[in-house]
């Protein structure tokens, strides 16, 4: 069975133009929903507070729950309906913090069942103290940073042979992140900048597959988050784990495209790039497909069945595997060709090396 | 590459010790081996980090030494305006006579060597001198709260009955409890978090309590008020005040034993506390001197009692009662007997789950794994056919191999653990799609099965490799950040890849040359 069949010849380079545009519609509408919901919507882990998910032995009306919270002064707690509908299950948020000492979970069991007078159970109680919180937002930024680092140094080192340039890069990069750190720069200002110092150099210095590659990721994670924003999905640890995991996936579906630029630019040295490319992304076009289908399935399969608790996990994961498809075969790859110095020439010259 | 034997040797060698590994999770008779522990998330149990707050043990130590200052400048006849605190690690006297400063150097020198003066100053009635702590006795005084703090935590927790505790130190003052499986989350916490300082002090019986509630409180004395009741679940008014002596006549530190007893006149539990030599001694003095008058027994500023001292009481025996249930007793008698926390400890993150569900998340993990994974191994089979179940026969095994690897890195199984080897499961196959991808082409320029199967594993090997080592280093990236169950998802992240890589390029290619090369079948269902 195939589902590309052999000697496809889509013009994704030449249509480029569409995929740019799409990217470029894709990441405003991102930041439009950014800027429309004030900015990420942090669960508990990263912005402090409680969470308290209790189970009725039977359907309580929301306001009642409300009413029974009222009655413990906790009247700014949030309530949502958690998991399936015939679980009775439901998640109680505050942003108070450190009350859990205080007996606050067998609280708020108590008020609730003496508002809807059904027997209520707690199923698990998550507090986060606003200092924990703030250590985890640094935490999960600078693990971020991190993995865009290594990354970025295996790539250029990977594809370019440039291992001594891109680690002196790196030590550069890491060197300015903590003299910034040393005068109190914030956290997310300092990986802004290593990111644009980044690209810059990568500019600079021709490294047109790390470029490549990192502006894809860029895209795929600043998308995700775009999403996330729109359906007000909460930004938790397993998210940050998600994120990392789609920076993970994002590339390895890019190095398989760039492995295969790479082997034809050897073998049709006289070809222009522009065709190199196309060729390259046709040929591996069954396998980047294939690959995300299989993933897809698993993802959905937890999405679906995996219970409440890993929901927003499996969410993050289908987007980025479906950005990250999509950005491999019309972002990173047409990048290549923008940092083409001269159009026309062989595509060997063009890439400065054989 | 030809040596096919040898690598079937090698590949049989792995199976065997992987399954060595795992079959204990399932059948913990077989043979004694690690299991696969599970994470709280799944098992049930409380996570809390609490942190010691370090600078009141440093308020403590020099609470002390002013007191013990005052009592040694009076036995040097140096005679001063008092002595204030300055600041939070130093203390600051005012000396009429500037001469006297080397007696309070001779002082320092004897009694503190980690005491210096740090400065002084003349003011217009004499010298002010300002001591303070040294930096090094200040963070040793920190680090020894913490580290007395674990240990008397994990002295309550061992008295108190959880099995497989996970007690230790994070960072510089905080510590990390972790105990599975407890069913009564609110009871361990107060077992945890409770100073246990217990005082006993002298009702302030000269002056009015009214008047002190209003604000006009006498020096020498404080406002505590009453525990409360063991019945009420919240307290809505105030407990009923005590005006009592700052100064405490015994404390908590010269306990040896705390027991649980039942009063047989009422039939109520109380704790009866025993006193080593020398608290016994000062017990007996205070209560002869204050026959008639009423101490509080105090427990971290909460008043338990307040009875009448009857008569002198001899024997180094004293008992708290305060209207406990049995298991408030219990609870009582373990931090007594554990002591008393060098420093308070605040939690700043706790995370509660409760046992069913932990299990359901088990159920609703396991399930999505079997039908994804089903799903999956459908897929490939219809896709790629006779080689698709090649690939399925080494993703079966790429699960086992994580499994294996869980069992020998003893890590911990957490829901996002099982998030990880689902989502490897859908990427394991990749690797084995690159490859028949790569054969496929092979097969299209017109090679025979066995070259192209060469040729393939050849070429997409490198890719392959390259591939995965991003996700690899993103999951590094994400075990060495991650807490807890993101923890569990880098482990089975990483051990999925490096599984995949082990299956697809050793073992897949292995069944391919066997099939190929030793027993030379000539045609190739991919």
């Amino acid at each position: 069975m195939e589902i590309i069949k052999p000697g496809t010849k889509i013009d994704f380079i030449g249509k480029r133009q569409i995929g740019f545009t799409l990217s470029a519609v894709l990441i405003l509408l991102s930041l439009a929903a950014l800027v429309y919901h004030g900015g990420l919507r942090f669960g508990i882990d990263f912005a402090g507070g409680t969470i308290v998910q209790i189970q009725a032995m039977g359907d309580a009306p929301m306001s009642e729950i409300r009413t029974g919270l009222d009655a413990v002064g906790m009247g700014d707690a949030s309530v949502q309906r958690f998991g399936a509908r015939g679980e009775h299950e439901y998640l109680i948020r505050t942003d108070q913090t450190l009350i859990t000492d205080e007996g606050f979970s067998e609280a708020v069991r108590g008020a609730v069942s003496d508002a809807t007078g059904l027997d209520v159970k707690v199923q698990r109680v998550e507090m986060v103290g606003p200092q924990v919180g703030a250590d985890l937002r640094e935490k999960a930024l600078l693990a971020l940073f991190y993995a865009l680092l290594f990354i970025t140094i295996y790539i250029s080192g990977r594809f370019e042979l440039k291992w001594v340039l891109s680690a002196v890069m790196a030590g550069a990069l890491i060197g300015a992140v903590y003299l910034f750190a040393l005068f109190n720069v914030s956290i997310p200002l300092l990986i802004l900048v290593a990111l644009v110092v980044a690209l810059l150099m990568f500019w600079q210095l021709r490294l047109k597959f790390a470029m490549g590659a990192i502006v894809a990721l860029l895209h795929d994670v600043f998308i995700t988050i775009g999403v996330f924003a729109l359906f007000g999905v909460e930004f938790s640890l397993p998210i940050v784990a998600a994120l990392l995991t789609i920076i993970g996936y994002s590339l390895n579906d890019t190095i398989i495209v760039f492995d295969r630029i790479r082997e034809n630019i050897q073998r049709h040295a006289r070809k222009p790039l522009e065709t190199v490319i196309n060729q390259s992304v046709n040929e591996t076009l069954s396998r980047t497909i294939m690959t995300s289908v299989t993933t897809l399935v698993v993802l959905v399969c937890l999405f679906v069945l995996g219970g409440a608790i890993i929901h927003d996990f499996a969410f993050a994961m289908i987007i980025g595997v479906l950005v990250g498809t999509y950005s491999s075969i019309f972002v990173s790859s047409p990048i290549l060709l923008l940092l083409q110095e001269a159009p026309g020439k062989g595509a060997a010259e063009a890439m400065g090396q054989a | 590459m030809k040596n096919v034997s040898w690598r079937i040797m090698i590949v049989f060698g792995v199976l065997v010790v992987a399954a060595v590994l795992v079959i204990p999770t399932f059948k913990p008779s077989f043979w004694p081996h690690k299991q696969v522990n599970l994470g709280l998330d799944l098992k049930g149990g409380m996570h809390l980090v609490l942190e010691v707050e370090t600078e009141k043990a440093v308020e403590g130590t020099v609470e002390r030494i002013r007191n013990e200052m005052r009592s040694l400048l009076r036995k040097e006849r140096i005679r001063h305006h008092g002595i204030t605190d300055a600041g939070q690690t130093a203390l600051s006297v005012t000396i009429l006579d500037p001469d006297e400063i080397e007696g309070i150097r001779d002082i320092l020198d004897q009694e503190y060597a980690d005491v210096e003066i740090q400065s002084s100053s003349p003011v217009e009635d004499g010298l002010r001198v300002k001591m303070g702590l040294t930096d090094e006795w200040v963070r040793e005084i920190k680090k020894q709260a913490t580290e007395q703090a674990l240990e008397t935590i994990r002295n309550r927790i061992d008295q108190f009955g959880v099995s497989e505790p996970d007690i230790r130190i994070q960072g510089q003052r905080r510590i990390l409890v972790q105990l599975p499986g407890i069913d009564d989350p609110q009871r361990a916490k107060e077992l945890i978090g409770k100073t246990a300082q217990l005082e006993f002090k002298l009702l302030d019986e000269e002056n009015d309590l009214g008047a002190a509630l209003n604000g006009d409180v006498p020096s020498g004395s404080e406002i505590l008020y009453q525990a409360a009741e063991a019945t009420q679940t919240r307290a809505d008014g105030k407990q009923q005040p005590y005006l009592v002596k700052e100064r405490a006549l015994l404390s908590g530190a010269h306990l040896t034993d705390a027991r649980v007893q039942i009063d047989p006149q009422f039939n109520e539990p109380y704790v009866a506390i025993e006193f080593d030599r020398k608290g016994a001694r000062i017990f007996e003095r205070v209560t002869g001197e204050n026959v008639k008058k009423r101490m509080a027994i105090v427990l971290d500023d909460k008043v338990y009692s307040a009875p009448v001292i009857q008569e002198r009481i001899p024997g180094g025996t004293a008992r708290i009662t305060g209207n406990f249930n049995s298991q408030e007793a219990h609870d009582l008698a373990i931090v007594l007997r554990a002591g008393a926390l060098p420093a308070p400890v605040e939690i700043i993150e706790e995370r509660t789950v409760g046992p069913s569900l932990g299990h359901d998340s088990i159920q609703k993990g396991l399930m999505s794994m079997l039908i994804g994974g089903l799903l999956v191994l459908l897929f490939m089979a219809v896709y790629y056919k006779a080689a698709g179940l090649v690939a399925d026969f080494v993703l079966v095994l790429n699960i086992l191999l994580i499994a294996a690897g869980l069992a020998a890195l003893g890590a911990t199984l957490t829901l996002p653990g099982i998030a990880g080897i689902i989502l490897t499961i859908g990427m394991a196959v990749d690797a084995n799609v690159i490859i028949y991808e790569r054969i496929r082409e092979e097969m299209r320029l017109g090679k025979t099965p066995a070259a192209s199967i060469a040729a393939g594993f050849d070429r997409a090997g490198l890719t392959v490799l390259d591939a995965n080592v991003t996700t690899l280093i993103a999951a590094l990236v994400l075990f060495q950040f991650g807490t807890g169950p993101v923890k569990g998802f880098a482990v089975t992240l990483s051990l999925g890849v490096v599984a995949s890589l082990f299956t697809a390029l050793v073992i897949s290619r292995l069944i391919f040359d066997y099939l190929f090369i030793t027993r030379h079948v000539r045609t190739l269902s991919i």
